[in-house]
């Protein structure tokens, strides 16, 4: 396991210069730097999401001696904008690809490279104005709170009752409970409590409890997040209602993907949200400066329900997430 | 209550909200302390009222035991209050040395195997590490002299990115086995009481007794009043401040090892704004953001009317979820107005 994030950055940094001295005449012509702005590793899911870029930089170095890659990671919006520009004033770059921290105050940085002739990828979160990007690579909020919504109507019984914790409130977790709730519209399942668990384990831990002390019966609890799930379980093996309930949590993290592959009551699914998707946007990205493939438009990850069948193909024992 | 003649309380009351420490002859709470213990009680009757549940033995328990880290760290935190000092790091601190815990632990499995042993060590070295932490920042305020807020300030992000560096930005997870062996830490106790309550309420009485009844507990509200005083009636003001992080610091530790058995991980999101929820308990509680005066009780209470509403709302339904912030800062707010202004109207 990588532990040393920023040595390992700092790493990639140096082969990086130590190529572009060495090599120069190996290059087909000019080599082209793609840039990368992501958000740094203050959550699981982003843990996830940084591991997997490194990983695919490294991956996408080896195999196309004429790209170079510059990652930065930022804590915050006004960070992110510094690096933005850093990239473009001092490393020329030829390509960003951003996962935007906010879609607002990124807007007008990111046109600005648009403007200055860059080509541009876009991950995730939308800017606020369209047709800025060549190319976004997102996940599919929608399908996600759907997926999760069909599977509880496949698999309970009119008037069952669910319990959901929601995330931060934000338009994403407002399109996914949307889609959620339209899943599972008519068919009978009510739905006790909606709470905000905030994508945190110690905040689902104990708005769980208090689920749990409230409500008398509980036949499955849409957790929504797999940090979330795992506070969830906490709170429910305390009480010791595991027979009682399952849960559903959501993104891809192992150690829940490890659970519904040896096939645990409690967890019978999860739904992928997967943080690689940042791996798409550069392997595709770097498409476009290796070959004559169009890569422009718009690529959606989609959502699908990991089973106990397929958990092999999402299961990353080395990521930290 | 204001129509009861108490003309010498009243006075002593008023040079308390400026400058002066209190008479120390009066061992009644005043008149003013008794908003925040009027507001929890307002909170428990409509908790009761709401829900049926509400006073059962499984949800007191669950808001004690939740209660209990924050509340250890509070009970530390009044002492730093108190004596005129501030500490934003104690939430990212109570993460980093979760993080290190178990990473200390998992690290010292082969060697030690899966036994009590291996739990004393971890425990051990939480405290160690808390020590040590509150060292440093009691160092750093004491001798290098710098604005405790920019001290903890700084080192706020520095144990908030240690154990994200730590955690590879994920999450660091205890070894399963030891964690089956840890979790009645948290999950069980003696005669019915959980473990986490029993050890917040010694912490909260033995802070009690230092504040009230010992020379500690004096020279933190003689220097939190005015240290200039303090240091020429011959109290080693720096390291008496210096001995408040510490103690602040070790608090931390044990929060953090009743913490770690609750869910076996650390992560970056660890403890998030677990400071800010510590510095509330202590003022909505009477104690003086500007020190000189301190109350651990009321601390004990301010912590306890936090967590009740959080669970009220989620219990009660009152609100959409969008609107529990905004009931939770009324809430603040009022139970520190009801306190301020009786001491000045009264």
């Amino acid at each position: 396991m990588e532990r040393r994030t920023f040595l390992t950055t700092a790493a990639i940094g140096a082969a990086t210069a130590a190529t572009g001295v060495s090599l120069p005449a190996m290059a087909q012509g000019k080599k082209a730097v793609i840039g990368v702005s992501i958000p740094s590793a203050t959550h699981g899911f982003m843990g996830g999401l940084n591991w997997h870029a490194q990983d695919t930089i490294k991956r996408l170095k080896a195999t196309y001696t004429n790209l170079e890659f510059v990652l930065a990671t930022a804590g915050a919006v006004g960070k992110q904008v510094n690096d933005i520009e850093d990239m473009v004033a001092t490393r020329n770059i030829d390509a960003l690809v951003v996962l935007p921290f906010e879609s607002e105050p990124l807007t007008s940085p990111v046109k600005a490279v648009k403007d200055a002739g860059k080509w541009v990828t876009v991950v995730d979160r939308g800017l606020s104005q369209a047709g800025i990007e060549d190319l976004y690579v997102a996940g599919d909020n929608t399908a996600f709170g759907r997926v999760s919504g069909e599977y509880f109507k496949a698999n309970l019984k009119p008037g069952a009752k669910i319990v959901v914790l929601r995330g931060i409130p934000t338009t994403l977790d407002n399109e996914r409970v949307e889609a959620f709730q339209a899943a599972i519209a008519g068919s009978g399942i009510e739905i006790l409590d909606m709470q905000h668990g905030n994508w945190n384990r110690d905040k689902a831990f104990s708005v769980m409890q208090d689920y749990l002390s409230k409500h008398k019966q509980i036949d499955a609890v849409w957790a929504a997040d797999d940090d979330m799930a795992i506070g969830v379980m906490e709170a429910i093996a305390q009480s010791g209602r595991q027979k009682e309930m399952w849960i559903v949590g959501g993104a891809g993290m192992k150690q829940i993907i490890k659970r519904v592959m040896d096939k645990d009551p409690q967890i019978p699914v999860d739904v992928s949200y997967p943080p690689a998707l940042i791996s798409t946007a550069l392997e595709v990205t770097a498409l476009n400066f290796v070959s004559a493939t169009p890569v422009y438009g718009r690529f959606i990850i989609g959502s699908t329900l990991i089973t106990a069948e397929n958990a092999a193909q999402f299961y990353f024992p080395d990521s930290p997430f | 209550m204001s129509d009861i003649p108490r003309p010498d309380l009243t006075r002593a009351d008023t040079v308390r909200a400026d400058t002066a420490p209190p008479s120390l002859g009066s061992r009644l709470p005043g008149l003013s302390a008794l908003g925040p213990l009027l507001a929890l009680i307002l909170l428990v009757a409509l908790g009761a009222y709401l829900n049926e549940n509400f006073l059962s033995a499984g949800n007191i328990t669950n808001v004690l035991a939740r209660s209990a880290f924050i509340g250890m760290i509070a009970v530390g935190m009044t002492f730093v209050i108190t004596s005129g000092g501030l500490d934003l790091s104690v939430g990212s601190m109570a993460a980093f040395i979760a993080g290190v815990m178990i990473l200390a632990m998992n690290a010292l499995l082969p060697s030690m195997g899966v036994g009590v042993p291996l739990i004393l060590a971890g425990m051990a070295i939480a405290l160690g590490a808390g020590f040590l932490a509150g060292l440093g920042n009691g160092l750093l305020v004491t001798k290098a002299r710098i604005e405790p807020f920019i001290v903890t300030l700084g080192t706020m992000g520095i144990f908030r990115s240690l154990v994200t560096w730590l955690a590879d930005g994920g999450t660091i997870s205890l070894d399963f086995g030891v964690r089956q062996l840890y979790r009645p830490v948290y999950y069980s106790g003696l005669f019915g009481v959980a473990w986490p309550i029993l050890a917040f309420a010694l912490v909260a009485i033995a802070g009690q007794v230092a504040m009230r009844h010992t020379r500690f507990g004096r020279y933190c509200e003689a220097i939190g009043s005015n240290d200039k005083v303090a240091l020429y009636s011959a109290v080693n003001v720096e390291r008496i401040r210096l001995m408040t992080y510490v103690l602040l610091g070790l608090l931390v530790g044990l929060a953090t090892i009743m913490y770690v058995p609750r869910l076996g991980s650390a992560s970056g999101s660890t403890g998030m704004l677990w400071e800010l929820e510590a510095i509330a308990a202590v003022i909505i509680g009477g104690t003086a953001l500007k020190g000189g005066y301190g109350r651990v009780w009321g601390t004990v209470i301010g912590v306890l009317i936090l967590s009740l509403i959080d669970n009220i709302l989620i219990l009660a339904d009152l609100v959409s979820p969008y609107l529990n912030g905004t009931i939770q800062g009324v809430i603040i707010v009022l139970a520190v107005v009801l306190q301020r202004s009786k001491s000045s109207s009264a």
